[in-house]
């Protein structure tokens, strides 16, 4: 850890990642040396063993769901770009970036990017759409083994109800976006640093 | 013809080596083997001590000042935490989460909000940028750059003046130190002999190493019959507790050079080692460490119920065996200032030989022992609350970390049960408020 952190990040690529993820030139390489250090093989990529080593993340009950969010669709390895990417959803929104340029591509830590982060970890199979079945297997993953199958799946049956609006019993991203429509999202789902 | 020619140089040489043999060995006993056998000091280990302090507070600030000559942003590791964290627990979070989200009042809250998975969300993320853990087993970072390449992160070259510091750093360390603790060292053989020659011994290895130690309070320090801990960041603790005081180690017999010297060191002391077969045994191990303490006519123990070494930054579990035997216990807190050179034993990264030589080329191992007042079991108090009880206060008084993870994470995997608590925990959540709809 440490001495390998600046000095195999060039400018250019700090650059990048600022315009691409918002974050500051300090935070990118304070992430860095954080990536370098749970890249125990040292290959300049991470892959899901890496991560399980953290033991706070071990134990949280969708930490699979978590590191899987990192890893594009059939892939084993994340480099550092990938990694970053994934992190600045949780990068807190600024007030100078509310209003910005309409034109633009949409930030990665804007509020309905920070809902899509949370629909994906719902989404097992990621066909846009969160079934029944999908549902009750993340349920399950929360709760362990403390609630029986057939109160898991009469929550499951509630909140589909609540939540599906054109009658298909699955909920899409848009019906998602109105259940919490009410919610903080900007507050809860964002990690604020310290420099 | 061929011997003639040689014979000016030859003469000078002989002559140069002769003079430096002397000298050094006129150094070796005058600052080291003389004031050790005696005990004395001289006060130069102090001076040298601020004259290097001095030294990297200079270079420091050379660097920040040619960091922003360049309008680079300099990387400073501030007290390892990167992201703010606020300690709530799981309950309080989610059911935040939900009333920022419902318009119903809390009594009727349904059991399950899709928005409750926020919580585990950020937790985890939060973990993946900053963990409280994985960190404690790699070196510390430090601020000031104290000329040492190892601790080197964003500092290239900036100027000459500072290059040339450098090399004449390297110069001293390796071309002075470090033969310095080479010769001394042998000097370690002495462990085989008696008792008294033990505590001379392990005084001229401190000198050798060019370590500073500051003792406090002595007057706790451990006592026959009892059982010293204390937190471990490196075998060189070892040392400088043995140069202070009298103990019978104990621990697991290793391979290679570690191994020869643990059962070399039988011979003069009664050191309690085991087999690693014994280890498992967690009644044998007990067995032999309570009949050692009640043999008062027996040295104190020294024991450290970490198991591995920690990167001085905090202390982790102890565990419980050392604490079940009953007898008093003495903490004592080890804390090494990381400016003068990092003592912490990185054994995925290191062998011993290795980091040996890093130890003697580094510019000096400065660091503190508090001899904490003694502590018993109390009534109604277990093993594992008496070992948390120490472990609060060694923690306290070393200015470190207090953690609950267990420090055999640096390389086993995480118990299931904490992942099953935070299931319960949100259960609950579910659950109980079910019950109270099917009440009302």
């Amino acid at each position: 850890m440490g001495s390998r952190a600046s000095t195999l990040l060039r400018e250019e690529e700090i650059e990048e990642i600022k315009k691409e993820t918002g974050f500051s030139h300090s935070q990118i390489t304070r992430l860095y040396s954080r990536f370098t250090s749970l890249d125990k093989g040292e290959n300049g990529t991470l892959s899901r063993e890496d991560f399980q080593r953290i033991p706070e993340l071990a134990i949280n009950p969708l930490g699979d769901r978590i590191i899987n969010a990192f890893f594009p669709e059939g892939e084993d390895q994340v480099n550092f770009r990938g990694f970053m990417r994934t992190l600045a959803h949780f990068r807190p929104i600024e007030d100078n970036e509310k209003n910005k340029d309409p034109t633009a591509s949409e930030p990665l830590n804007s509020r309905s990017n920070k809902l899509l982060f949370a629909f994906r970890l719902y989404d097992l199979d990621r066909d846009d759409k969160i079934s029944r079945d999908e549902l009750l297997q993340v349920l399950r993953m929360m709760v362990g083994v403390n609630i029986s199958d057939e109160q898991l799946g009469s929550i499951a049956d509630r909140t589909i109800q609540e939540a599906d609006q054109n009658g298909d019993n699955s909920i899409s991203f848009n019906e998602f976006i109105k259940v919490l429509e009410k919610v903080d999202v900007e507050q809860k789902m964002s990690i604020r640093f310290l420099h | 013809y061929f011997l003639l020619n040689f014979n000016p140089f030859d003469n000078l040489l002989c002559i140069l080596l002769g003079i430096s043999f002397t000298v050094w060995f006129t150094l070796l006993l005058v600052f080291i083997i003389v004031p050790a056998i005696f005990g004395v000091s001289f006060g130069i280990r102090q001076l040298y001590m601020k004259t290097l302090l001095k030294i990297f507070e200079w270079a420091t600030h050379r660097i920040e000042r040619g960091a922003k000559d360049n309008n680079h942003l300099l990387y400073k590791p501030y007290s390892n935490a990167i992201i703010a964290k606020e300690p709530t627990s799981l309950e309080e979070e989610i059911k935040e989460i939900r009333r920022s989200g419902s318009n119903r009042d809390l009594d009727h809250a349904s059991e399950f909000e899709m928005s409750d998975i926020f919580y585990f969300c950020r937790q985890g993320v939060e973990s993946i940028m900053d963990d409280e853990v994985t960190k404690r087993f790699s070196a510390e970072e430090l601020e000031s750059w104290n000329l040492l390449t190892r601790s080197n992160y964003n500092f290239q070259h900036i100027s000459l003046r500072l290059t040339v510091l450098w090399g004449l750093g390297v110069v001293i360390r390796y071309g002075f130190l470090l033969p310095l603790s080479n010769n001394t060292l042998c000097f370690m053989t002495c462990n085989f002999l008696s008792e008294q020659v033990h505590l001379m011994c392990y005084r001229i290895c401190v000198r050798a190493l060019t370590a500073i130690i500051t003792y406090h309070d002595s007057e706790n320090k451990p006592k026959n019959g009892g059982i010293c801990v204390a937190n471990h960041t490196s075998p060189i603790d070892v040392i400088i507790l043995a140069s202070d005081g009298c103990y019978a180690m104990v621990g697991q017999i290793h391979g290679g050079l570690m191994g020869v010297i643990q059962k070399s060191m039988v011979k003069a002391c009664p050191h309690i080692w085991f087999e690693r077969s014994e280890v498992k045994d967690r009644h044998l191990v007990a067995k032999r460490l309570s009949d050692h303490v009640e043999d008062k006519t027996k040295l104190p123990i020294l024991i450290f119920p970490e198991g591995t070494c920690i990167n001085n930054t905090s202390v982790m579990m102890f565990k419980k065996g050392s604490f079940e035997i009953g007898s008093t216990v003495y903490p004592v807190a080890i804390k090494y200032d990381p400016r003068f050179g990092d003592a912490f034993w990185n054994s995925s990264q290191f062998g011993m030989v290795n980091y040996l030589l890093r130890m003697m080329s580094s510019w000096a191992i400065v660091c503190s022992v508090w001899y904490l007042p003694p502590m018993t079991r109390e009534e109604g108090e277990d093993a594992v609350q008496f070992a948390n009880r120490v472990k609060a206060a060694i923690a306290r008084q070393g200015g470190l970390v207090d953690l609950l993870w267990d420090g055999g994470l640096k390389r086993g995997k995480v118990k299931d049960t904490f992942k099953e608590e935070q299931q319960k925990l949100y259960s609950k959540m579910l659950v109980g408020t079910q019950e109270d709809r099917s009440r009302s």
